[in-house]
């Protein structure tokens, strides 16, 4: 294994666990907040159950987040040198953000954690708005550092000196924001599926009382409300990676050859010998058409760039298929969703709803929030090569020197492995630990009255 | 106030944020390493309280001060980015080693309260816990003791020095345990004000013990620097460089007399001063070099551009953050229990 391929295999790995930490790190605050409010509101110690419930388990994820986001900081330049050595100096601004996002949010978890007892209830409830807040912003600013990679702007190269650094500009470079928007909404919803998934189980598994339908409904309603929205959201994605990334459009389409009034190719295996995509459902003129807004408009294939210039349409396509795939199912799912609850108020029977079969769809549902990411990634990350700053360096350029990568690769996986299996039980422990018996409501205590609090350890 | 344009003083100001970022690493992050190390050698009838008091105190604060290194690595890589780009390489197993250390005591940390529900979950990962807090420091501080040794070679852009020979020197491996005995003393100081009686002496009698180990290695570390890190040993014995062994002294005795006095806030505020003015000590000694005898703040620094916007981000990123720290250590750190009326709590 060269060195190149261990540095690219453990980048990506790292990334893809990270992700997984960092999605539930914006998600979940977002879900804690409505809860408690609903719980302060109401009185109903349901949602305190729940809000108690997922912050237990937020401790733990919030946690492994932070050290494989630490991994990420150090893999930065102890993979890529010679890349954050030129990019550092013109894109470290939105990093220099994130860090204060990362205070923020770590000063304020303090405080939800391990603040129940010190905070009244209404400030405890605002210390989860700069969680909230936060995880979203900091997941902004790395994005925004991940756009640059795809479209590097702010800077000027002359005799291949850089010159004119304007950091300004290359943080919101053109392809910031539909990342951006495309990341957080795709946040939310795996989030919301997610949790939504684990109550929908406990309710098939006859424990259909307050509390699983009440996270249910929640953590659906979350997905459901934004799952729509990432179609469109993803449309401009497409179309902006069709105006400047055309070799990554080509792989992710399968398109070898240039065409114009390129047919939509949807599912199928790119064959890179007879370079044609093989068994896919083909819809005449598609592509040019989603892509273009131009049933005609000239789509470049692959063919049209150098060998040595063109990204692995075999991983890049079939990526993009799980991923639209994932998107299609779960906008079917939540309109499935809405229509059986609207269905519902309008003189159903509560105990019938949610459908058994509803229920069914949820479970199944439960990782495709995430898988859609993680397939996501693949399509902007490996569609992007042979390039780590596009059209400007080449990965192979950045690589560290430093030899025998492949026991750090080694290493790290098997932290990573350890790590999540640790986390699997223990999320899985958690969750099969007996609930408090449902008291008559308490209502939200004031201050200085002591019921319905826990001892101090939030993670105890 | 007129911009900071000239290059020199952009380069300045933000050399002296990345020393404060450093620092509060140091006496905040150092600490909560310091609290592992105590927990590795809790000894007596009283070991399991000594953990509970670590777990205790570290637990709402250690993520918000591990930011610290966090800010430190970002600050290095925008501002100076080829200093970033030289370490990584230079430094790659000491640092992979640290970070190894960093990951497994973090998630450790939160690991092992919910694993103690299983046959042995909970004991493995107090162990984990424990080394790894133990082990971080020590790399950190070899690192910092290969840096400043002068080992580090980089030529156009191209470090040419060894793998291992930079940090496996007796200068830096003496650097790793003045850091890791810094880490102790400082987490042994600042537990004396979160317990009462017996449990409070145990760690008075840990701080002074740590105290005494910081001050023999600091003593021995002297010489080494003279030969293997001369340009700090010049940097310590001509200039404004005089003052910093006596000042670092006088204020390493005063804590250890307040502690041996059980005037702990006093040996507290002493001990951070004293950790802050070795590295404030270091930095001067070390000025300008940031990678002895390489890079230097005018050839490493990023744009002036850069520079500037980094000092806004700063900026804005400090009026939410001062007030943030200040909340969360005031609602957990204001009212501890070993704070009041020292002199009275004498056996
Ligand atoms: C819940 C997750 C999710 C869902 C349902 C979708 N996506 Fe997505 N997609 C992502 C999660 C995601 C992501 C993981 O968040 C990516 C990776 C990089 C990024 O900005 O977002 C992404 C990237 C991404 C890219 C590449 C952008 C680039 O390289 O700059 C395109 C073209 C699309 N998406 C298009 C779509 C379309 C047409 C969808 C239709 C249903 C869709 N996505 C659903
Ligand atoms: C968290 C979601 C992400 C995932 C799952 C992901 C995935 C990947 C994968 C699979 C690779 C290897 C590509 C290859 O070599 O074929 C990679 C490379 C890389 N990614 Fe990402 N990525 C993510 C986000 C980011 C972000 C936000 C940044 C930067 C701020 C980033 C920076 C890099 C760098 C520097 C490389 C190495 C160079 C390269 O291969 O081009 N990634 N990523
Ligand atoms: C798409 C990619 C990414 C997203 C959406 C993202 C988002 C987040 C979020 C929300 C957190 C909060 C912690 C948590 O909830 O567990 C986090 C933590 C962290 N991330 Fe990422 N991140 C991404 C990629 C990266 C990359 C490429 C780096 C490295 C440069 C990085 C460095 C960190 C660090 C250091 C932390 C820990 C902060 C702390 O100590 O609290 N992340 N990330």
């Amino acid at each position: 294994m060269t060195d190149l391929l261990a540095a690219r295999a453990q980048m990506g790995t790292s990334l893809a666990f990270h992700i997984v930490f960092a999605v539930l790190g914006m998600g979940l605050p977002v879900l804690l907040l409505i809860t408690e409010g609903l719980w302060l509101r109401t009185g109903n110690p349901v949602y305190l159950f729940l809000v108690k419930r997922w912050t237990k388990a937020f401790a733990i994820l919030f946690a492994v987040g932070a050290v494989s986001g630490t991994i990420l900081s150090f893999e930065l330049g102890l993979l890529w040198p010679r890349f954050m050595q030129y990019a550092g100096g013109i894109i470290g601004l939105p990093f220099s953000a994130e860090g204060f996002a990362f205070f923020i949010e770590a000063i304020f978890l303090g405080l939800y954690l391990y603040g129940w007892d010190r905070l009244s209830p209404r400030a405890h409830w605002l210390t989860a708005i700069p969680i909230a807040i936060s995880g979203t912003f900091s997941a902004i600013f790395v994005i925004s550092a991940n756009a640059w990679m795809n479209s590097p702007a702010g800077f000027r190269i002359i005799d291949g000196e850089v010159l004119d650094v304007d950091p300004i500009a290359a943080m919101f470079n053109s392809a910031w924001f539909q990342q951006s928007l495309h990341m957080v909404q795709a946040a939310y919803i795996a989030t919301g599926l997610g949790v939504a998934g684990i109550y929908a189980w406990g309710i098939l598994r006859g424990k259909n009382d307050a509390y699983h339908r009440a996270g249910l409904t929640i953590a659906i309603a979350l997905a459901a409300i934004f799952a729509p929205l990432q179609l469109i959201s993803g449309d401009i994605s497409a179309r902006w990676v069709a105006e400047n990334q055309p070799a990554k459009l080509a792989a992710l389409e399968g398109i070898f050859q240039t065409e114009a009034g390129a047919p939509l190719s949807i599912g199928g295996w790119p064959d890179v010998d007879a370079r044609q995509t093989r068994f896919a459902l083909q819809i005449p003129r598609g592509l040019s058409l989603l892509a273009f807004h131009d049933p005609n408009a000239v789509v470049q294939g692959l063919d049209a760039f150098p060998r040595a210039d063109q990204p692995d349409p075999r991983i890049v396509h079939v990526a993009f298929q799980i991923m639209v795939g994932a998107g299609f199912a779960i906008i079917g799912l939540a309109a499935w969703y809405w229509i059986a609850a609207w269905r519902n108020r309008r003189g159903g029977n509560r105990d019938r709803f949610p459908a058994p079969w509803l229920l069914r769809a949820l479970v199944l549902a439960t990782p495709l929030g995430f898988v859609a990411i993680e397939a996501g990634w693949v399509v902007t990350e490996v569609g992007r090569q042979p390039w780590i700053i596009y059209g400007i360096m080449r990965t192979a350029e950045a690589v560290t020197p430093v030899p025998n990568q492949f026991i750090a690769l080694g290493g790290f996986t098997i932290v990573y492995v350890l790590l999540a299996i640790t986390c699997a039980i223990l999320l899985v422990h958690l969750g099969r630990s007996p609930l408090p018996e449902i008291a008559p409501p308490p209502g939200p205590p004031t201050p200085s009255s002591g019921t319905n609090r826990e001892p101090h350890h939030a993670v105890a | 106030m007129p911009w900071p344009d000239s290059t020199v003083t952009l380069e300045f100001a933000l050399g002296a944020i990345l020393l404060l970022g450093v620092l509060l690493y140091a006496v905040l992050g150092g600490a909560d390493f310091g609290g592992g190390i105590w927990d590795l050698l809790a000894r007596g009838p009283r070991a399991d309280k000594q953990r509970e008091v670590i777990a205790h105190a570290i637990g709402p604060i250690w993520e918000a001060n591990h930011v610290w290194l966090i800010f430190v690595i970002v600050l290095v890589f925008t501002v100076f980015p080829p200093v970033y780009a030289a370490l990584s390489i230079a430094l790659d197993i000491p640092l992979s080693l640290a970070l190894l250390g960093i990951v497994f005591r973090g998630a450790a940390f939160i690991f092992r309260t919910p694993a103690r529900g299983f046959a042995f979950g909970g004991t493995v990962w107090d162990r984990v816990f424990a080394i790894a807090s133990t082990v971080t420091p020590l790399f950190f501080g070899m690192a910092a003791g290969a840096v400043a040794s002068g080992q580090i070679r980089v030529a156009d852009g191209v470090v040419t020095s060894d793998l291992w020979r930079t940090w496996l020197a007796p200068f830096p491996i003496l650097m790793g345990f003045l850091a890791l005995t810094t880490c102790a003393y400082l987490a042994a100081v600042y537990l004396t004000l979160e317990t009462t009686g017996d449990l409070q002496e145990d760690f008075r009698w840990r701080a002074l013990g740590s105290g005494a180990v910081f001050a023999l290695l600091a003593a021995a570390a002297l010489p080494f620097a003279r030969s293997d890190a001369p340009r700090i040993w010049q940097g310590l014995t001509t200039g404004v460089g005089l003052f910093i062994i006596p000042i670092g002294i006088a204020l390493a005795l005063l804590s250890g007399w307040a502690v041996h006095r059980r005037r702990y806030r006093l040996a507290r505020a002493a001990a951070i001063a004293e950790v802050g003015f070795l590295l404030i000590g270091w930095a001067i000694a070390q000025y300008p070099y940031l990678v002895v005898p390489d890079l230097t703040f005018s050839n490493a620094a990023s744009s002036p551009a850069m520079m500037r916007a980094a000092l806004v981000v700063f900026g804005i990123g400090a009026l939410f953050l001062i007030p943030s720290l200040w909340f969360l250590f005031r609602v957990f750190k204001a009212d501890l229990p070993g704070a009041v009326d020292v002199e009275a709590k004498a056996p």
